[in-house]
């Protein structure tokens, strides 16, 4: 399986009369966009707003950000078995639009949705202050039930996303990336395995898998290739610090880095899928099979990632204790939830034999952030949203909330800069 | 003290000392693929499992399957 | 100009200030004009740059029995001198001496505001009680050890009388206070991850970025005798309430819990009640909130004569995301109430 990225870079976003790329700046129709967004019944109305690095712009509840991109050439299409047709992805061109996201925006469903600054000293917590970002902001019709208004946002999300990467199937990429796992001949590179936890949870807490939900698999095996044509879509919110965008699974930090180092330094083999889910027999099996799996296909390491806190550190425990009793070695990569003091124990689970653990930084510090000038969405979510409280938006705009409630500032793939350390 | 809770590991974990296992995280003492009279069979046997724990001398961390 | 020297006070138990031994441990407090006992090494260590100004005396048997009383006395005595540190110790093993030197520096600190630092050893039963407050430095476990001890210490005591920065424990020398501090680093977690992993495959050092955590254990408590006469609660983390959410507990990192009436409920339904829990789906919640809190299941009971009787409160808070800090003192508070209403027991669920 061979993937070329044909990476168009974008410095900038406008709105204009045709949807495409000129001189690196992404142009927008806006109708043609909002006409997309709409097609599904179950949204009342739409809007965009776009928001640039360093713009003095908080935007606010965020569901999920996606990188825009097309298939150029190979079998399958972006998103399968949710957007796109079913097939197998990951071969083939496909070009990116690097440096721009699409942000769904609007009222909130649950709890956890998150927000993103583009300038200040929240900034820094977020990779999407980074991005040309083209808000979607949605609106359900009256009286739609959560489960159908995730549904109505992320599929309007991909849509929409899909479209703008449409404008450059035909541009000229800045640069070719090519992603293979060439046969390595030096057997004394230690096989890695990746072991990719999707959270499977429930309502705003979910994953699809080739769009099937991930609460319904068996673990398996997948080629590195295949998330970076969207073979793995968010569906959940969790808390907006460590959940997984689908921008987050099309760049996978993790497997960025090991097919980096593959056939220099280590074997990069493949990612080995697992969900995380909501009993303790599930826990077991899942754990179980992909602990097996990941013995059967001859790793002598492992890095392991999980999405959310509580209780998939359980899940995280149970795969290092069980890969770590078939002699193979584990890496595992979390966030920390020590209180606002930074003093409390940061996990609800541990095993000892989890002795290689990366830190991705404490959810719970507090922040203190300045007004912005202009808000795309709502503020007052923020004294609702998980990291948020009562008086967290305070007089004139400002916000005081745990980074808890910025999207992707404890990312748990390690896509972030962010650690903590004790003192 | 008792702690009904699905997640047992974490329940041993934090020091919980009688434990019974619950059914699942977003409906502990619930299962709404079953028909409502036998939810609250399910619910009241789950309860009076966890009024017989309290009712068991224990000296080290247990969890009553049973 | 020459720079000021920073003020340095001490304070010392009965025996390093050469009063006595035990037989002089039930002294109050008391001071000493200048450097006293192991301060005499420690004021050389400082040279000119620092002043041991005064030494605070206290018996340990006195502070053990009278902690409150030794510790405002001991504010009381710091305060005229107005030092820029307060150190304690050291108190090698002795535990009544570790908590006169932690209690003393723990109030100093909040009370004055005065940086402070003391010393003992990593079995000292002191230790873990005030770890977190204040700074400790690792002694040996005897006098024996007061060679090393003195120098470390002074080294302390420097950097903070400089008002310098207090960087790593490791880099420092002393007892990780067990606080995480947030801080950027200059390459992702993912490229950090493979080089440990690559250092754990070869065999090479590598240091986690985050120890295992270790949860105290509680004793349990005695079983019911006789459930039919008994009182149980019911408490939830999971966050059952009154529909709207009254109390305005959060959806994660509940700063908060509530207490409930259920008087003459023998049912939750959803257009009284609601989860407010932000971690897990709450559909089913929401369409019954028994699922979560039982309460239809122990009316039931309490009707056959199962129970003697259902509390008629409940408490409720948000176990997502919540600090273990927090749950300790929601727990404590909860189980207060409850004593002194004589429940015999409860049942904690947990989503």
């Amino acid at each position: 399986m061979r993937l070329e990225l044909g990476v168009i870079k974008i410095k900038d976003v406008q709105f204009g009369e045709e949807t495409i790329i000129k001189n690196g700046t992404l142009y927008v129709n806006k109708n043609e966009l909002l006409a997309l967004a709409l097609q599904d019944d179950r949204l009342s109305g739409a809007d965009v707003e776009l928001a640039r690095p360093g713009e003095d712009v908080r935007i606010i509840p965020v569901k999920d950000v996606i990188e825009p991109r097309v298939k150029v050439s190979g079998s399958g299409e972006l998103f399968p078995g949710v957007i796109g047709k079913m097939g197998t992805v990951g071969s083939g061109r496909t070009n990116v639009l690097r440096g721009a996201a699409l942000v769904t925006v609007g009222r909130i469903i649950g709890y956890q949705e998150g927000f993103i600054d583009m300038t200040g000293p929240g900034a820094q917590y977020s990779p999407f202050s980074q991005t040309n970002n083209v808000a979607l902001i949605l609106h359900p019709i009256d009286g739609l039930a959560p489960h159908a208004h995730e549904a109505a946002v992320r599929l309007a999300g991909l849509r929409t996303a899909v479209y703008l990467g449409k404008a450059c199937k035909d541009v000229a990429p800045d640069e070719l990336e090519v992603y293979e796992l060439s046969p390595v001949t030096d057997t004394t590179l230690p096989r890695v395995a990746y072991v990719h936890a999707l959270l499977s949870e429930g309502l705003l807490h979910d994953t699809w898998f080739y769009g099937v939900d991930a609460k319904k698999l068996l673990p398996t095996l997948l080629h590195p290739n295949e998330v970076m044509d969207g073979a793995i879509v968010s569906g959940n919110c969790v808390s907006a610090c460590d959940k997984h965008t689908t921008y987050h699974h099309l760049n996978n930090p993790v497997i960025k880095e090991l097919y980096r180092r593959h056939g220099k330094a280590l074997n990069f083999i493949g990612v080995v899928t697992t969900n995380l889910n909501v009993t303790l027999i599930d826990k077991e099996r899942s754990s179980d099979c992909a602990s097996k799996l990941v013995k059967l296909v001859g790793a002598e390491g492992a890095i392991i990632t999980e999405e959310g806190f509580g209780n998939p550190d359980t899940d995280m425990m149970m795969l290092c204790k069980k890969i770590e009793e078939y002699g193979i070695k584990t890496v595992l990569i979390t966030d920390e939830y020590a209180g606002r003091d930074g003093g409390s124990q940061s996990l609800a689970d541990a095993v000892p034999q989890a002795d290689a653990v990366i830190s991705v930084g404490n959810a719970n510090e507090v922040i203190t952030l300045p007004p912005m000038k202009h808000i795309i969405g709502d503020l007052k979510p923020a004294e609702v949203i998980a990291g948020g409280f009562v008086g967290s938006v305070t007089a004139g705009g400002g916000l005081n909330v745990e980074i808890q409630a910025i999207m992707g500032s404890t990312c748990q793939l390690g896509f972030g800069k962010l650690t903590a350390r004790g003192y | 003290m008792v702690h009904v809770a699905s997640i047992v590991p974490i329940s041993l974990t934090v020091g919980a000392n009688r434990i019974v296992p619950a059914v699942a995280i977003p409906h502990p003492l619930g299962n709404p693929e079953l028909p409502e009279d036998e939810e609250r069979e399910l619910r009241l046997n789950l309860v009076k499992k966890a009024l017989r724990a309290l009712q068991v001398e224990v000296e080290k961390q247990t969890v009553f399957e049973e | 100009m020459a720079d000021k020297k920073y003020r340095v006070v001490h304070y010392l138990n009965q025996f390093y200030a050469g009063i006595g031994g035990e037989a002089k441990a039930n002294i109050p407090p008391l001071m000493k004009e200048g450097a006293v006992g192991p301060g005499i090494p420690l004021q050389q260590a400082l040279g000119e740059e620092g002043e041991i100004v005064a030494t605070v005396v206290c018996g340990d048997s006195y502070f053990a029995e009278n902690i409150e009383a030794a510790v405002e006395k001991v504010v009381e005595s710091v305060s005229p001198y107005k030092p820029d540190v307060f150190v304690a110790g050291p108190a090698f093993t002795a535990g009544r001496y570790g908590i006169a030197c932690g209690a003393s520096c723990s109030a100093v600190s909040e009370k004055l505001g005065i940086p402070v630092v003391t010393a003992m050893y990593e079995e000292n039963p002191a230790l873990d009680l005030y770890r977190k407050e204040v700074y400790v430095i690792p002694t040996a476990n005897s006098v024996r050890g007061m060679k090393e001890a003195i120098p470390k210490m002074a080294g302390f005591v420097r950097k903070l009388g400089l008002g310098q920065e207090i960087g790593l424990p490791q880099e420092e020398g002393y007892f990780p206070r067990g606080i995480r501090v947030n801080q950027f680093v200059g390459r992702t977690g993912a490229e950090r991850a493979v080089d440990m992993l690559l250092s754990k495959l070869e065999g090479e050092p590598f240091q986690t970025e985050y120890p295992m955590p270790i949860f105290e254990r509680v004793p349990a408590s005695p079983a019911i005798s006789d459930l039919r006469s008994a009182t149980i609660a019911l408490v939830t983390s999971g966050g059952i309430v009154p529909l709207g959410n009254p109390d305005r507990i959060e959806a994660a990192s509940a700063s908060k819990f509530a207490e409930y009436n259920i008087a003459g409920v023998d049912d939750l339904t959803p257009d009284a009640y609601q989860t407010c829990h932000g971690g897990y789906d709450p559909t089913y919640a929401n369409d019954d909130p028994d699922r979560v809190l039982p309460l239809d299941a122990m009316r039931a009971l309490e009707k056959d004569g199962i129970i003697g009787k259902l509390y008629d409160l409940y408490y409720v808070t948000v176990g997502n995301a919540t600090s273990v800090a927090n749950s300790q003192k929601f727990g404590k508070a909860i189980a207060e109430k409850l004593k002194a209403a004589a429940v015999d027991g409860v049942i904690l669920t947990s989503t």
